[in-house]
């Protein structure tokens, strides 16, 4: 097997006396699509901050493409072929679909001088079309991203996090808030993402149905620990998956 | 025809600049003049105001610390044009400095820090007279000498402002609609979002104030050979507060925003001269009602009719419309 | 020793009216998310009204106080909230604050059109005696204006912690959206906030008045001065502003005696910029609430 694109070693991180998370080691391999799930407070969004580099582990690590995360700012992250998504909406509303676009991928184009006084568009118009018409959102191209529907803004969120051609992507609920017409659209698009550019996905999510279809691999987390690993089939008959969201 | 028109209109705006003070009085010459240098002040506050969200009340120090600069070169013999880059310069660098508050404070606390700021210069100003002649000021500062004509009579030192006016607009131009431009935006509408797709809004922040700045002490540098004294009161919060009104009056974020608000704020006293001490009171009271109506100022007002005559309505922009923390 | 007591007084007495303008200021922010750029004309104007009611309405002085203080209320409180705050909040902060300081030039500027751009002087409340203790000599109205305003504070203390209208106000500052779910009619707890706040200014004007003389461009000082007690002491809370306020007051006096008259000004503002940087929830603050 290849390098893995992400590795977590053995990470452990207290607020308080709270322990949120409990050495939790796991690896994504190249293409892979993991999905990370488990109860309110299980300890996925710290989990996630850790590897997003906002939290400093107590202990262990966190590897992207075998260099070490933790320190860096959100932007050097990003750099090392790190995309996301938030939770909440988060793109440019008073600018273009086009404009967002660009946006997303030109500050990976040459240095900040040569930006300046290279052309307008960093000469990515042709790539950010073409990943406008991968989402689909073609006919929105010059409408301001601020004015299209709550699912439309998800679908431009997740075009933006694979302009730059990032080796991982974090996901953070995606499906939250989005009907159920666009949410098909955009697990679609995420899938033919996937297939087509072999880019690894983190997914968190709360919406079984969207994850158990989405991901290769579930990692299943309770009270900071991992307690169940594996295919999504098997994740949904585990009988300790089902105490741990059940109360058991 | 569609991408000759807006050149075409560029065109026929210079035209006017060029004939409109043929025959004028030297006073009207003079306020337009006036006109073109606050311009330049209001289109930098407009870059880290307008474009990228960083709200500064300081601008009136720039334009001061750059106007001292040129004065006190220009006082000691050297050509105007080493005063202007000096100023430029510094007031690039004290920007760039003014900057680093922005990285750990917005909204309503960075306007006071900048405020702070801006009482701090004019302190300064006031009472280290050996440098800057205090509460009695800087006066006699000749005006630039170019080869092939002086302009030490008002229309030609128009002119002389109307040319740098013109570099300094083309450049703005050119940076915001730059991937600069383009980033500014990204910093004002999102910053946390700008930041995860590679944009080092650390460097972008220092930079919108730095050159939003420069433009201050450009503006500055034409002040000072403009009325040829200087006081601290030149440079106080109040006219920092005007400027701030130019740029959100005229429609902070659009590229003629700033000179529309110049224009507002510097020609409204002129025509409104008959209602005398009352112009402050009825201008107060205009932005006031703007600002119900319309927050984007009057460009924002004069796109929104644009827009309704042929185009759905569109969305308010991010840092109006989440700024209530600001 | 006895001038550092004297210096000491009358900063703590200036400081406390500065700390009037400031708790007011606080309020406004919980209760809007309004910085009012506007609260120094907010202290300078409430003595014009008083003016008013003594010169051309032929009102004794006591009365003119109380005519000062409604009417503040009615055009600073209500009508500010109503006219100005109120349809403005949907467009956001950068318009509300451009709008305040418009607001602040209208206030200035309508005072010197109709009462004149002279100082005019103003009935002092208390007696210009001056008593010695301890070999100092202090100024009774230093001591009484002291007095005055930590009554003021301590009433409204006790009526933001004792009354039900006052916890149902702290409830409202802390978390509207709870607040409007345990029944508190939030709308009206937000126009509390606006009518103290004007009360406040009115007060504060009251009692600096006798001192400053009353004049339109009072207010470019004292909305500073507000503003910076407000914040060092921290932003979101009123024994921040309070603290900030008799802080203020004290190093301003202590400046201006025994280091440089020039640079007392200077003072305030740096402490400022140092509070920012270093401890934006201000000196006694907590970092709930501050919104960076």
């Amino acid at each position: 097997m290849s390098r893995p694109v992400l590795s977590v070693r053995n990470i452990t991180k207290s607020f308080g006396g709270i322990k949120a998370v409990q050495g939790v080691s796991f690896d994504v391999a190249p293409g892979e699509v993991l999905g990370l799930i488990g109860p309110n407070g299980s300890g996925k969004s710290t989990l996630f901050n850790c590897v997003l580099g906002q939290y400093r582990p107590d202990s262990g690590e966190v590897l992207v493409n075998g260099r070490k995360v933790g320190g860096q700012r959100a932007c050097d992250l990003n750099k090392m072929g790190v995309g996301r998504t938030f939770q909440q909406l988060s793109v440019f509303p008073g600018m273009s679909v086009l404009d967002n676009i660009l946006l997303a991928g030109q500050e990976h184009k040459g240095s900040m001088l040569s930006r300046l006084f290279g052309p307008r568009d960093a000469g990515l118009t042709g790539e950010a079309e073409k990943m406008i018409e991968f989402f689909r959102l073609g006919h929105l191209r010059d409408t301001l991203a601020g004015a299209l529907s709550y699912g439309q803004q998800k679908l431009v969120d997740a075009a933006m996090a694979f302009m730059a051609g990032p080796t991982l992507v974090l996901l953070d609920e995606p499906a939250g808030g989005v009907n159920l017409t666009m949410l098909g659209a955009l697990k679609d698009r995420l899938i033919a993402y996937n297939r087509d550019h072999g880019t690894s996905f983190v997914v968190i999510e709360h919406n079984m149905e969207f994850v158990m279809s989405l991901c290769t691999r579930i990692i299943v987390l309770a009270e900071g620990r991992i307690i169940a690993e594996g295919a999504p089939e098997e994740v949904r008959s585990n009988q300790m998956v089902i105490d741990a969201y059940l109360g058991g | 025809m569609a991408r000759f028109r807006y050149p075409a209109l560029v065109l026929l705006g210079l035209a006017a600049l060029i004939l409109a003070p043929r025959g004028e009085g030297n006073y009207i010459i003079f306020i337009f003049t006036s006109w073109l240098t606050y311009s330049i002040a209001a289109m930098g506050l407009n870059l880290t105001l307008g474009y990228s969200g960083q709200i500064s009340l300081a601008q009136a120090s720039f334009m001061g610390i750059g106007a001292y600069i040129t004065a006190l070169l220009t006082l000691a013999g050297l050509p105007w044009i080493v005063g202007m880059l000096a100023a430029v310069a510094a007031t690039f660098v004290v920007g760039l400095a003014l900057g680093f508050p922005a990285l750990r404070v917005k909204g309503h606390f960075l306007a006071f820090v900048t405020l702070a700021f801006n009482t701090l210069f004019f302190l300064v100003a006031r009472n280290e007279d050996w440098l800057t002649g205090g509460n009695y000021g800087l006066s006699g500062m000749p005006r630039p000498n170019l080869i092939f004509a002086s302009t030490m009579k008002n229309l030609p030192f128009y002119y002389f402002t109307l040319g740098v006016f013109v570099v300094a607009a083309a450049l703005m131009w050119w940076i915001v609609h730059s991937p600069w431009g383009r980033a500014f935006k990204g910093l004002r509408e999102n910053p946390v979002r700008a930041e995860s797709l590679g944009v080092d809004t650390t460097r972008l922040t220092l930079l919108a104030f730095a050159i939003g700045s420069a433009y201050g002490g450009l503006a500055g540098a034409l002040v000072s050979p403009l009325v040829q004294y200087i006081d601290p009161g030149s440079f106080a919060l109040g006219i920092s507060l005007k400027i701030l009104l130019m740029v959100v009056v005229g429609g902070a974020g659009y590229f003629y925003g700033p000179m529309l608000g110049a224009a507002i704020v510097i020609l409204l006293p002129e025509v409104l001269r008959f209602t005398e001490g009352y112009y402050l009171m009825i201008y107060a009271t205009a932005v006031i009602v703007l600002m119900v109506f319309s927050p984007r100022g009057l460009m924002g007002l004069g796109e929104r009719l644009w827009h309704r005559l042929t185009r759905p309505a569109r969305q308010v922009r991010a840092d109006m419309a989440g700024g209530a923390q600001l | 020793m006895a001038q550092f007591l004297q210096v000491l007084l009358s900063g703590l007495s200036t400081g406390s009216i500065y700390a009037l303008a400031a708790i007011g200021f606080t309020l406004v922010w919980q209760a809007a998310q309004t910085v009012n750029f506007a609260q120094g004309e907010f202290v300078m104007l409430p003595a014009f009204f008083v003016l008013i009611g003594v010169h051309w309405l032929g009102m004794p002085l006591w009365l003119a106080l109380i005519f000062g203080l409604i009417l503040s209320m009615i055009v600073l409180g209500l009508l500010f909230k109503v006219l100005i705050v109120e349809p403005m909040l949907p467009n956001g902060g950068l318009p509300l604050i451009i709008a305040t300081m418009a607001l602040s030039i209208l206030l200035k500027e309508g005072t010197k059109q109709f009462y004149g751009a002279e100082a005019q002087p103003y009935p002092g409340l208390f007696p210009q005696a001056t008593m010695t203790l301890g070999g100092a000599v202090i100024s009774v109205q230093d001591v009484m204006n002291l007095l005055v305003s930590l009554a003021i504070v301590v009433g409204l203390t006790l009526f933001l912690n004792r009354t039900r209208t006052g916890r149902c106000m702290q409830a409202t500052a802390q978390s509207p959206a709870v607040a409007e779910i345990l029944g508190v009619n939030t709308r009206r707890m937000v126009l509390y906030a606006f009518l103290i706040n004007a009360a406040l200014a009115a007060l504060a004007s009251f009692l600096i008045s006798p001192i400053y003389l009353a004049k339109f461009s009072n207010g470019e000082n004292l909305g500073l001065i507000a503003f910076i007690a407000a914040i060092i002491g921290g932003f979101n809370q009123i024994r921040g502003a309070i603290a900030g306020g008799l802080l203020i007051g004290v190093l301003d006096n202590l400046t201006a005696t025994y280091i440089t008259a020039e640079y007392r000004a200077a003072i305030p503002l740096i402490l400022l910029i140092a509070v920012i940087l270093w401890k934006p929830e201000g000196l006694l603050g907590t970092s709930e609430g501050r919104n960076v």
